[in-house]
């Protein structure tokens, strides 16, 4: 029977979430360059293969080209100032001399296969990390992550979103007046860079602020904020659960951080915390009075993902302890695979069995413009 | 029942804005609420949904009713469910990215059921009939679909009364058309109260069961339209028809009039005009096979186009049909893809506006922009002014003068953004033609301007041709085109569509052609030249290309 929870919708945000936390996980335990390599290559497949045709689909090329260059400086400053490390000579460059007050660093000098490879792996191994991350990113539309936030959090969700539209917004609106201002003959003689730089700021704030006066006002015309009627009572109860939650968390982590800490200060008092604050956001989440249109409904495919994922991470980590020449290759030596790591770093493509994203609709091709808002092009 | 009750509002000492105003809309009634600019419509729009002390400032007293129920008290966001309120640029108000998200976001906010938001989103859709665009992104709408979309994310909700101000005045006339039918089926399918100010009034008129006109003393007067009309100091072409040759009862639709006109006006002679005079190529503008493209967009594509000195040129078209980037193309700041453009320069040559710098281009080719306060960053009109002087290198008060040429009496310390839109615009324009550019281009003026501002525009305008300078007007109001314009060019997906003499060209175009056209027929634009006309039967007409 085919299954109706494989039909083209979007993936829950939080399952891609876990799928590539996962992912990251695994690549933080290993600095193989053979299996940075797989995941990054199946964390692509699985984006390519997954995401949306929307804007926010297409920062994956530049998580990856955030990666190069991650790797690329890596390296170029273990060369610069490694320090004495590994004794295969591959370049012999000269060394800054610096004063004695600098003891430890070390300008330049021999170039050793040691620090170049260690260099790359370390490198790598950050860049996967921070891949994993984008492709969470391309998968996930951002907004709908944020509406997934327990509805507590809606009032600060609300204005993460408002912010950022202000961003592209805030650029066309400085793009028009420079254009605008360019149409006035412009002052001359003393003071006229300062005048510049008040010609734009000025007419660009005003519109910001004409703007979110305008937004606020919509957003209060139409119900955002509205109260739920709540008593004296619930909100104490609310208050005091979420200040004993976050009391809790806080002598918790210290109680793990610190090993002389008493042992009944870390994980018992970590996991009363989270349970009072997770209770105080329940109950201030039944303060807000409000439903969410087309909620992301979570099905065997959500699991699969987000198993996928931690299966990930399991195996790898257990590469880490059961094999750790592999898990942590030396540089002098040509890094191997076995079989455990393989099934780990190819595991995420199981995420395929994702259904496909639906196409957007655009019956008719957009026009780029409209009447209130002419793009000016400087 | 809504009911207003001696709302009266005052800001500080100042004279009362709104005083002693009672008004009740009854349900399934469209009420127009007309008035200079500057009365306060937009602030008797707000009070209804509590915008108004509260965004606003200043002291408001009376009462606002809901079927008997006081709600002055509340604040907006607890009046969502019985007013819906869209203000007059619609994009400020969205809160979400996609069309659906937007229409569910104000059930969000009241807590509906999911079910019965899935279904309401899909009715309202619908209803709109713009259930094509759910998926898409709210800024790559036209401004017509963003309308609706706005007007659609506060009906879902099923508010009792709908308030719009202006929600036609950056739309062309067949986008302001499709949302003026969809709020009249709303009315009358629906039961929809609609309160709804408009400056044009030729296109809302027709749809209004009652007129709330205000006085600009801070009283209204409210009445049937045929009645309120006929004393209104702004009122549309048709009215003044009507009125100038003494009809009874005033009519109001295109049809009443013309079954009016035809025993006495259709034995008038066609209009002559006066033939243009062949256009001089090295004067004005001279434009061709400009192209524009914004990426894979071709925004203008190999468009002629020439603007004589000493005559005004029209350029209409719908939303996105590549106006404003010609304009600025022609400009010479907006890169063009291909194509020339040569006006006289600076120092008598012909030269290409985009191989200028800024400071020489601001000398051959001035641009009033669609948000012209854009160019605004002083603190007082005379400090405006005298940067502008300035910075063209001439007289102290040149600006000034030209100012008070337009617009008398305008108080120098006041700050630019107190000022009427009228005002504002003539001040802008005034810093443009500082610089003395033989060439002026102004991009959708006649946007918040009411009928007196629109006509000291337009002798501006008259004006400026008349001291042998190139106009080029780009609007969506007919009106203003009929009353301002010598030759007419219409452009749609970035080409030009017909172009030629304002009679030609108005007439030939259904959705284009002007209320006396529509009455009259034959070539005739304008009121006064009908009027004229018909008081003096025997002499040929000649209406003059201004």
């Amino acid at each position: 029977m085919a299954s109706v929870s494989r039909l083209s919708r979007e993936l829950h945000p939080l399952a891609w979430w876990g799928w590539a936390v996962g992912l990251a996980t695994a690549a933080s335990t290993t600095t193989n360059p053979l299996v940075l390599l797989l995941i990054v290559a199946t964390a692509s497949v699985v984006v390519l293969a997954r995401r949306t045709d929307q804007p926010w689909a297409r920062v994956f090329r530049l998580y990856l080209l955030f990666g190069v260059v991650i790797v690329v400086v890596r390296v170029f400053f273990r060369l610069l100032v490694g320090g004495a490390y590994g004794t295969t000579v591959l370049v012999e460059l000269p060394e800054i001399p610096l004063p004695d007050w600098v003891l430890g660093i070390r300008l330049l000098g021999p170039v050793t296969q040691e620090a170049l490879l260690g260099g790359l792996y370390d490198g790598m191994r950050l860049a996967t990390i921070i891949i994993c991350v984008g492709a969470a990113n391309a998968l996930v539309n951002p907004k709908r992550l944020l509406a997934c936030l327990p509805a507590a959090l809606y009032e600060v969700c609300t204005a993460l979103v408002v912010a950022v539209t202000v961003v592209p917004q805030l650029a066309d609106s400085v793009r028009r007046v420079r254009a605008a201002q360019r149409l006035r003959p412009s002052p001359q003689g003393r003071g006229r860079r300062h005048q510049r730089l008040r010609r734009v700021l000025v007419p660009v704030l005003e519109d910001a602020l004409d703007r979110s006066l305008a937004l606020a006002a919509g957003m209060d015309v139409r119900g955002y904020g509205r109260s739920g009627g709540l008593g004296r009572r619930q909100r104490l109860l609310t208050g005091a659960l979420m200040l004993g939650g976050l009391l809790g968390i806080a002598t918790g982590v210290y109680g793990v951080l610190d090993t002389t800490a008493p042992r009944w200060l870390a994980a018992p008092m970590l996991v009363v915390g989270v349970a009072l604050a997770v209770a105080g956001l329940l109950s201030a989440g039944r303060r807000v009075g409000r439903t969410r249109y087309r909620r992301d409904p979570w099905r065997w495919p959500e699991w699969v993902v987000v198993a996928s994922g931690i299966a990930t991470a399991g195996l790898l980590t257990r590469v880490a302890r059961d094999q750790p020449l592999l898990a942590l290759p030396s540089p002098l030596e040509v890094p191997t695979l076995s079989v455990l790591a393989l099934l780990g770093a190819l595991l995420p493509l199981v995420a395929l069995v994702a259904p496909a994203p639906p196409l957007v609709r655009t019956a008719t091709p957009a026009p780029p413009s409209t009447s209130t808002r002419e793009k000016v092009d400087a | 029942m809504i009911e207003l009750r001696g709302i009266t509002l005052t800001y500080d000492d100042g004279p009362p804005v709104l005083s002693g105003v009672d008004l009740a809309v009854d349900e399934g009634e469209l009420v127009l609420v007309a008035g200079r600019t500057g009365v306060g419509k937009s602030t008797l729009l707000g009070v209804l949904p509590g915008l108004v002390p509260r965004f606003t400032g200043g002291t408001l007293t009376g009462d606002v009713l809901v079927d008997g129920r006081s709600v002055i008290e509340l604040p907006p966001r607890e009046r969502a469910h019985l007013v819906g309120y869209v203000g007059q640029d619609p994009v400020a108000g969205f809160v979400t990215d996609t069309v659906a998200d937007e229409l569910a976001y104000g059930m969000e906010q009241l807590g509906l059921p999911p079910a019965t938001m899935r279904r309401r989103v899909e009715e309202t859709l619908d209803l709109l009939g713009i259930a094509d665009l759910r998926d898409r992104d709210l800024r790559t709408l036209s401004g017509g679909q963003q309308q609706r979309v706005a007007i659609g994310a506060v009906l879902a909700v099923h508010p009792r009364l709908l308030v719009l101000d202006e929600p036609t005045s950056a739309l062309d006339p067949t986008a302001a058309e499709e949302v003026l039918a969809t709020l009249t089926r709303l009315v009358h399918d629906v039961g929809l109260s609609v309160l709804l100010a408009e400056h044009r009034l030729e296109r809302v008129v027709p749809f209004a069961d009652r007129i709330c006109l205000l006085t600009g003393d801070g009283g209204v007067h409210v009445g049937d339209p045929a009645d309120v009309l006929r004393t209104s100091p702004v009122a549309p072409p048709i009215v003044e028809l009507g009125r100038a040759l003494g009809w009874e009862p005033l009519p109001l639709t295109v049809r009443e009039a013309r079954r009016r006109a035809r025993p006495t006006l259709s034995a008038l002679r066609p209009p002559v005009d006066v033939p243009e005079p062949p256009a001089e190529p090295d004067h004005g503008l001279s434009a061709s096979r400009v192209t524009v493209v914004h990426g894979r967009h071709v925004a203008v594509r190999e468009v002629d186009l020439d603007l004589p000195a000493g005559s005004v040129t029209a350029l209409m078209g719908r939303n996105g049909a590549g106006k404003s980037s010609l304009i600025w193309a022609l400009q010479g700041s907006r890169r063009r893809y291909a194509g020339t453009v040569a006006v006289t320069g600076p120092r008598g040559d012909r030269v290409d506006p985009a191989r200028l710098s800024a400071d020489e281009r601001v000398r051959a080719v001035g641009l009033v922009p669609q948000s012209a306060a854009d160019l605004l960053y002083l603190e007082t009109v005379d400090d405006e002014c005298a940067a502008a002087d300035a910075g063209s290198v001439r007289e102290p008060g040149t600006c000034r003068a030209l100012l008070a040429r337009m617009v008398p009496d305008v108080d120098g310390t006041l700050h630019p953004r107190d000022l009427s839109e009228g005002q504002r615009l003539a001040l802008v324009l005034a810093i443009v033609l500082v610089a003395e550019p033989p060439v002026v281009l102004l991009d959708e003026p006649t946007r918040g301007l009411d009928y007196p501002a629109k006509e000291a525009l337009a002798v501006t305008l008259a004006d400026l041709a008349a001291r042998g300078r190139a106009v080029l007007v780009a609007s969506h109001d007919v009106e203003f085109v009929a009353r301002v314009a010598g030759r007419v060019v219409v452009m749609a997906e970035g080409e030009v569509l017909s172009a030629g003499p304002v009679r030609r060209v108005l007439a030939e175009s259904p959705s284009f052609a002007p209320q006396v056209s529509k009455i009259v027929g034959g070539g005739w634009l304008r009121v006064d030249e009908v009027v004229a006309a018909a008081a003096a039967p025997d002499r040929p007409a000649t209406g003059e290309a201004s």
